[in-house]
């Protein structure tokens, strides 16, 4: 009980300062729909010559920004992280009884938050341009974009307050990120791989994640595609928070 | 009673395969009411011992109870008690002041109304009134700092940690800083144990000062104790005559505890009491027929007293000028992670 006061105390602080500043604002809702308009027609078109309707092509590309927004949106916290401990407020904070648990996912708390405000932005935008899809589907699939945020924001955290240096942390979250990214078929479906990309691709998490998230907003719910996919997610994020808990527990973090 | 009571503190870290010794057995005790200024040279471990008192880094070993609670089995109890403020503050630019110190007024669950009520009585006490909505960066450095003290006083501890309260403050902003500090302590009877690196400020607010230095208390006094056993006044005379006649009357008198001809030719003289060892020898020089050209007096500083005990400055730093950042201290911060 006392913890979530805790948490929400952390999440508020952190909300209130995000939604006072307008340019922290503007990305956010310029990105999701920056992808759509800028990118969206091109994929689309680009389906629709190798034969996939234009409907089916809106499933596919909506899911795959979902997860792009949710892993350049969380990946960064770690930058947030670093300024506030360099500028003592990570300190200041531990001083008080506040519990350790509580600064981190109170902290990362405010991106998933952000991040169910941009995709439901995004999915709001993507109506009018063609998409139809399940709507148990597409909230099921932001459940496990959610638990992805929460999974990679704690893990950005943890990789911060252990690196300390925004001149590291860039290049390895950009060094981990991308290949994961290009595996996942994020920006084209994996099935127009060659047979080994494939099977690579099949070695990293977020394609499970991706591939589910478009059989949800096809309709596919309950498939076992979908089931692994929510327990992939689940386990990133249980992993991941325990990892940050323990980065944050630690005495000198 | 002793507020703090700290036995044989030890802490260690880790550099590779060597073990460095930042703090090695510290013991303190601090009483009820008092303020301690607590000196030292930089990577003498001062910084290292204030994160221990105040729970930022386990000790390895030795024990210490402040306010009562045990700092190794009850780190929480002690958060409590205590109001730590660090060097470089920890605010937020973006936050607004008020939001700040509503925030951890809750953090100490402190209700929302008393909450409220506490914010104002600090804004007014420390003269922030009219700035609670304003952003914290546009603040000015004094009040950024009252703002930082505020922010460690929201739920009343019996003792407040200062680590450098005044540095790069403006002269005005820091005699307003130590006016509320030494109210701290006579309105609410708050103990106080602050870092600094001004002897005029351990001066005008300490009733002692402890000095460490390799990782151990060195000294342990009243500010005008210290500087009069270990630091003295020196008077530089430029004698219209002939300054080594000058060296030898004055070398014969009873304040004076050496003189010595400059190589320019001045006379430096070195005083138990400068104010009045400074008119003793205007008269004997005026009596003996010789005239003063100019006259300068040095106030022994801190570093005078550090390097007569510990044989360095207190500003030496062989590393050049440590980084803005929350643990300064070399040692720490690059192994402390």
């Amino acid at each position: 009980m006392s913890m979530l006061v805790d948490i929400l105390l952390v999440f508020q602080r952190h909300a209130r300062i995000s939604l006072r500043s307008p340019i922290w604002i503007i990305i956010g809702i310029s990105q999701p729909v920056a992808f759509l308009v800028l990118y969206g027609p091109l994929m689309t078109s680009t389906l629709s010559i190798t034969g996939v309707p234009a409907e089916r092509a809106w499933q596919t590309y909506v899911p795959g920004v979902l997860v792009q927004l949710s892993l350049f949106g969380s990946a960064f916290v770690g930058f947030g992280v670093i300024a506030e401990w360099r500028s003592g407020v990570i300190e200041r904070l531990r001083v008080t009884p506040v519990s350790r648990v509580a600064l981190l996912l109170g902290r990362v708390l405010r991106d998933v938050v952000l991040l169910l405000v941009q995709a439901v932005l995004l999915i709001a935008v993507a109506i009018p341009l063609g998409l139809r899809a399940s709507v148990p589907g597409v909230l099921a699939a932001l459940g496990v974009v959610m638990l992805l945020s929460l999974g990679l924001a704690c893990l950005s955290c943890a990789l911060a307050l252990t690196v300390k240096s925004e001149d590291t942390l860039g290049p390895t979250l950009n060094t981990g990120l991308m290949p994961l990214l290009l595996l996942s078929g994020v920006m084209l479906p994996m099935s127009f791989a060659p047979r080994w990309l494939d099977l690579v691709s099949r070695l990293t998490p977020f394609r499970y994640i991706v591939d589910g998230m478009r059989s949800a907003f096809q309709g596919d719910v309950l498939s076992t595609t979908m089931l692994s996919t929510a327990l992939i997610a689940l386990g990133i994020a249980v992993l991941s928070v325990l990892l940050g808990v323990r980065t944050y527990l630690r005495q000198s973090a | 009673m002793t507020i703090i009571e700290a036995n044989g503190l030890t802490r260690t870290f880790r550099a590779g395969r060597q073990t460095v010794a930042a703090v090695r057995g510290v013991d303190l005790r601090v009483q009820p009411g008092e303020i301690v200024g607590f000196l030292g040279p930089n990577g003498a471990g001062k910084t290292t011992t204030l994160r221990m008192l105040t729970t930022l880094l386990q000790p390895t070993s030795g024990t210490a109870r402040i306010a009562g609670a045990d700092l190794r089995t009850a780190p929480r109890e002690v958060r409590r008690r205590i109001g730590y403020v660090a060097q470089y503050g920890g605010t937020d630019p973006s936050a607004l002041v008020d939001e700040e110190l509503f925030l951890q007024a809750r953090l100490y669950r402190i209700g929302t109304g008393p909450a409220g009520r506490r914010v104002a009585a600090l804004l007014a006490q420390l003269d922030l009134g009219g700035l609670g909505s304003r952003p914290v960066g546009s603040l000015s450095g004094g009040q950024r700092r009252r703002l930082d003290i505020a922010l460690g006083l929201v739920h009343e501890p019996q003792i407040v940690f200062l680590d450098e309260p005044t540095a790069g403050l403006d002269p005005h902003s820091r005699n307003n800083l130590w006016e509320h500090i030494r109210r701290l302590r006579d309105e609410n009877g708050t103990t106080v144990f602050l870092t600094t690196h001004y002897l005029d400020e351990a001066d005008a607010l300490c009733d002692r000062i402890l000095v460490i230095d390799h990782g151990r208390i060195v000294a342990e006094d009243t500010p005008a104790n210290l500087k009069r056993q270990l630091a003295a006044d020196v008077l530089t005379v430029d004698v219209a005559g002939d300054p080594d006649a000058a060296r030898r009357l004055l070398a014969g008198l009873p304040g004076v505890r050496q003189a010595a001809v400059t190589g320019t030719g001045g006379l430096q003289v070195t005083l138990a009491d400068g104010e009045q060892g400074i008119i003793d020898v205007i008269t004997t020089l005026a009596g003996a027929g010789l005239g003063v050209r100019a006259l300068q007096l040095a106030r022994p500083s801190l570093d005078d007293v550090f390097l007569t005990l510990t044989g360095r400055g207190l500003r030496d730093d062989p590393n050049g000028p440590t980084s803005p950042i929350p643990t300064t201290e070399g040692v720490e911060h690059v192994h402390a992670r």
